[in-house]
């Protein structure tokens, strides 16, 4: 056990004394490490940043973005999936506009939002949302249609109504998909909520990223693009752990 | 509760699964079908549950079967339970249902818990229970329910010999102290001349026997 640890280590302290050795050597070997900024330099840049109130202002913007974004991805996504997927009449109404926007990248949907929305901040939230929303449409919809029909015989039989079977089935019962569609959506909507901060946010991890950029503040890029994967990861791996706590009945191995 | 079904007929797309089918079951009778794997005996069992539409007539209690109802409760060979939910919470689930009060639909299900014998396994989930013991709590659930007719579709199918004796035992003590009247289908025949106050053979048209009829066909 400590050796794979030691493993694990080792194969990331090796890969940031490649990076220091090859950036503070200006090393070129076709790739042009002579342009990027040593560890150290990044290091330094992360921690002015982290004593700054910038940072944390960012932090909060982009995080309340992608919350608002996602969360009202995931209540709509879930409900229009169980709707597509119960009822025929719903279906058939609302399945063909949805699938005609479905394939457009959401990126692709900003000058859209820039026109529609009266403000930015809403644009964003809106790229964020649409991004968030068809993987968890299409998740939920398929769980759905995949549930085991023995369930709903059961609860049935025992007297429940459409709105019972509903509640005490359909909804516990497609979780598993359901997070499966939450966490894929998470993930678009980080890469999608930075890519529109480029584009037209004011303030956030993303907007301060491509604004390092221009500046030529190269070890503030690499700052912003570490704070990025650390938010992905900390809000995947937030899905993910409620995930395993609602879905807990699932047969899982006791290592996993 | 009595059954009277006359001419029923039961047809998934183009082929018919069941025609022109005739029986009765009398109030407090556990009626066994028997017959081949595919002569459409869960097919019947469905049909009287009110899960899917027929032709003919079924009547219960002489009105026509419409739809579901908590009266006519469906126990299926395996697999029945919600896997989310525990044994308790999986025998509570009928009483919820029917808006049956937390206190009293719990003091019911680990009453009917502890009659299948399971005290002490309430708060485990069904994937932590053996195919048996799941089987037990699934009869509890149908109990807990208090249905005046239950449909039991090969519910020891899946069991090894030893399960399925105990638990043909409780199932014929229970049902019979409770007066609740029953069709029970299965295609082992020891278990439909073990259980059965009649049994009825589907498939090649129906043959109608008593169980002393049996016992004394199987004997001689």
């Amino acid at each position: 056990m400590a050796g794979r640890w030691v493993l694990r280590i080792g194969s990331l302290v090796v890969g940031l004394v490649l990076w220091q050795v090859l950036t503070a050597t200006d090393a070129e070997v076709w790739l042009r490490f002579s342009q990027l900024p040593t560890v150290v330099e990044v290091a330094q840049r992360f921690g002015e940043q982290v004593g700054g109130a910038d940072y944390y202002r960012d932090l909060g913007n982009s995080l309340l973005r992608i919350t608002s974004g996602f969360l009202l991805a995931a209540v709509l996504g879930v409900t229009f999936g169980v709707v597509i997927a119960r009822s025929r009449l719903l279906g058939d109404l609302l399945q063909p506009s949805l699938e005609v926007v479905r394939p457009i990248p959401a990126i692709a949907l900003v000058p859209i939002a820039i026109l529609l929305f009266p403000t930015d901040e809403q644009g964003i939230v809106f790229i964020t949302f649409v991004a968030a929303f068809f993987p968890i449409l299409v998740s939920t919809r398929h769980a759905v249609r995949a549930l085991p029909t023995i369930w709903e015989d059961a609860l049935r039989t025992m007297g429940g109504s459409r709105w019972q079977v509903l509640l005490r089935v359909v909804l516990p019962g497609t979780l598993p998909g359901v997070f499966g569609g939450l966490s894929v959506g998470m993930g678009v909507a980080w890469i999608c909520v930075i890519s529109a901060e480029m584009i037209s946010g004011q303030f956030g991890v993303g907007y301060r990223t491509w604004q390092a950029y221009t500046v030529v503040d190269y070890p503030g890029v690499i700052v912003g693009m570490i704070t990025i994967g650390l938010l992905g990861w900390l809000t995947s791996s937030a899905v993910e752990l409620l995930g395993r706590r609602v879905t807990r009945w699932l047969p899982r191995e006791a290592s996993a | 509760m009595s059954v009277v079904i006359s001419g029923l007929g039961v047809g998934y797309g183009r082929s018919p699964v069941l025609s022109d089918l005739s029986l009765e079951v009398r109030q407090g009778e556990l009626l066994v079908v028997a017959g081949p794997s595919g002569c459409g005996k869960s097919t019947l069992l469905r049909a009287v549950a009110g899960l899917v539409p027929y032709t003919g007539q079924i009547l219960v209690d002489g009105a026509p079967v419409r739809g579901t109802s908590r009266e006519r409760a469906l126990v299926f060979q395996e697999d029945g339970l919600l896997p989310w939910r525990t044994a308790l919470r999986n025998v509570e689930l009928p009483l919820a249902l029917q808006g049956v009060p937390r206190a009293v639909r719990r003091s019911s299900a680990l009453a009917w818990l502890d009659r299948v014998g399971l005290s002490g396994f309430e708060g485990h989930l069904p994937r932590e229970l053996s195919g048996g013991m799941r089987q037990r709590v699934q009869l509890a659930r149908t109990l807990a329910q208090q249905p005046s007719l239950v449909l039991m579709d090969e519910p020891f199918g899946a069991l090894d010999a030893q399960t399925r004796a105990s638990m043909q035992q409780l199932v014929s003590d229970v049902l019979r102290e409770t007066g609740t009247t029953t069709i029970f289908v299965t295609h082992d025949v020891d278990e439909a001349v073990l259980l059965g106050d009649r049994v009825v053979v589907l498939g090649a048209g129906e043959v109608d026997v008593h169980r002393d009829a049996i016992l004394k066909a199987v004997l001689a």
